[in-house]
């Protein structure tokens, strides 16, 4: 089994776009949404959801205000500045700065601290016109993205494997932190969808520079190249001196935001040069992950 | 006054809003990119070499010669960062959150701390406008980035007006970008994901109890829901940015929003006075 990840290090390039369109060509393929801090995906492949779980994670603290005697050891421990004192001289810890470290638990001379399970968010299993998805939400405000990015890639490799398809592609997060590495570590190629600016070409780098941090070959695509052609071949010429090849452009095109609209990817809606290009790129996409 | 720029979604135009904003500004200012993970904001703002420091955090040091190998500090870790197979513990200092639980539990006083890398913070100033420009950047293979966010906003002086560029999204790395800020912008576009992640974000800033505004790019492209939605929910939208190919043209050589559309100084000189208004 194949697990496809696409990715930009800078956000609004059309990655989620991209995605949509490659789902739709490859037509047997497991589906998985992993910017799970903004999932967008679902709205080009409007999933049926057939099973919603919750997704718990880790710990949170909370002091019971009537056993605390306010002598501040877990304030004082605490290295996340989460607990400070309330008016009444008790101790409270502020939920989106605790981390779940369970120091404050340890350190009260009293067990005031309760330290329930965190619940994080939901994720979801489901049916699309291109095959089985899974994605998932992460609660507002919420931590451990990396760990539910982490959880939606293994479900869908699981299905994957119970329907014997022989293909996960992965929509990644922007940047090159956390959720990103839990994207793409152990992935069979990971895809970069770039445009023909400074900050798109500065974001390539350092996204490269991880791929080959992790050892995972990587291949660029270039869209909205006619924006700027001479930048546009400024960034392939960069992506192949690193070794990362350069697998086509695709012009900017506002019939992306009107199949969005609609609901719609772009090969579903249109046959025009940008749909063409991407079937091409899609093309060589699978000759390399074959 | 402290104004940060966020969105849900990424590429809307948050660091060309912060730019503008930060250049426009009538009042010495200060610009603090807080995109770690893809800092940009120096494309555009040019700052000549400062200073820069490095950022690290603390990760465990197994003293072996007293290490009873009693296993407490793997059993109290919940990040996993510590594995002790009745050994001395083995260490993963990518796990480790720095909590000190370690060193706490330990009954043989045999763990110290070392510094690890994870990143860097660099001060200079912008050569036109004599902006203070602030970069935090994680090191590649890093997964830690609030701790960068932390020490580049730490790194910030007590100027009349910061502006921060905060990373995409709904998570830990913007919850660090935006506390303790006076207001949020909130950037997004007339699509539906410029909707959908809109909504993430104005969730998390009420979760946060942040006042914010919202600022429409590409005003003119896509459709009225982003309206509607604002309209509708009481939600302020303090500024529309118009659509243009020149725009972007100008953006992709590293030019500022206020080269493009030099009319647009004006409207982002007066914002900040224009959000002390509605602070009151």
């Amino acid at each position: 089994m194949k697990e496809l990840v696409i990715i930009s290090g800078k956000g609004g390039t059309g990655k989620t776009s991209i995605t949509g369109c490659f789902a739709a060509l490859a037509k047997d393929a497991v589906i998985a949404d992993c910017d799970v801090d903004a999932a967008d995906l679902h709205m080009l492949l409007s999933p049926k959801v057939l099973a919603t779980h919750d997704f718990i994670s880790g710990n949170i603290a909370s002091i019971r205000e009537k056993d605390c005697t306010g002598c501040g050891v877990c304030a004082e421990k605490c290295r996340f500045e989460a607990i400070s004192a309330s008016s009444s001289g008790r101790f409270v810890v502020d939920p989106h700065g605790c981390e779940g470290c369970g120091v404050c638990v340890e350190v009260c001379p009293v067990g005031a601290v309760d330290f329930p399970e965190r619940h994080c968010g939901q994720w979801y299993m489901s049916e699309t016109r291109f095959g089985p998805m899974v994605h998932a939400r992460l609660g507002i405000a919420q931590e451990n993205s990396g760990k539910l990015v982490s959880l939606v890639r293994r479900e869908a490799a699981e299905k994957a494997r119970e329907l014997g398809k022989d293909l996960v592609i992965v929509d990644g997060p922007p940047g090159v932190g956390c959720p990103v590495i839990a994207s793409i570590t152990g992935a069979s190629l990971v895809v970069i969808v770039t445009e023909p600016t400074l900050s798109g070409k500065h974001d390539m780098i350092r996204v490269i520079e991880l791929a080959e941090h992790f050892s995972i070959p990587a291949a660029v695509i270039v869209n909205k190249w006619d924006i700027n052609p001479e930048m546009t071949a400024g960034i392939e010429e960069e992506a192949e001196g690193r070794g990362v090849e350069p697998l086509g452009r695709i012009p900017y095109d506002r019939a992306f935001t009107a199949s969005q609209i609609r609901g719609r990817t772009l090969v579903e809606e249109s046959d025009g040069p940008s749909a063409r290009n991407i079937e091409t790129i899609w093309e060589k996409v699978w000759r390399k992950l074959k | 006054m402290r104004i940060a720029v966020a969105s849900g979604k990424g590429g809307t135009g948050k660091t060309t809003v912060a730019v503008a904003l930060a250049v426009s500004s009538g009042v010495p200012a200060q610009y603090v990119d807080c995109d770690v993970e893809e800092p940009n904001g120096s494309i555009f703002l040019k700052p000549a070499a400062g200073s820069t420091e490095t950022v690290s955090v603390q990760v465990p040091e197994i003293n072996e010669e007293r290490c009873t190998s009693c296993g407490r500090c793997a059993r109290f870790c919940r990040f996993n960062a510590l594995v002790s197979l009745g050994t001395p513990p083995l260490v993963f200092p990518e796990l480790c959150h720095s909590c000190g639980g370690c060193e706490i539990v330990c009954p043989a006083d045999a763990i110290t701390w070392k510094d690890v890398p994870v990143g860097e913070v660099s001060i200079g100033q912008d050569t036109r406008t004599g902006l203070r420009v602030i970069q935090g950047k994680l090191k590649v293979g890093s997964v830690l980035a609030p701790p960068v966010i932390k020490a580049a906003k730490a790194a910030a002086s007590n100027l009349p007006l910061t502006i921060l560029d905060s990373p995409p999204g709904t998570s830990c790395p913007v919850i660090e970008a935006v506390s303790g800020v006076d207001y949020v912008l909130l950037v997004t576009e007339p699509t539906p994901f410029g909707l959908h992640d809109l909504t993430l974000a104005v969730d998390t800033m009420e979760e946060l109890g942040l006042p914010f505004s919202v600022v429409i790019n590409r005003a003119d492209e896509g459709d009225d829901r982003v309206e509607n939605y604002c309209r509708e929910n009481d939600i302020h939208v303090i500024l529309r940015i118009p659509h243009s190919r020149r725009v972007a043209e100008v953006y992709s050589r590293g030019g500022t929003l206020v080269e493009a559309l030099p009319e647009l100084s004006r409207v982002f000189r007066e914002i900040p006075g224009e959000i002390e208004g509605r602070l009151g």
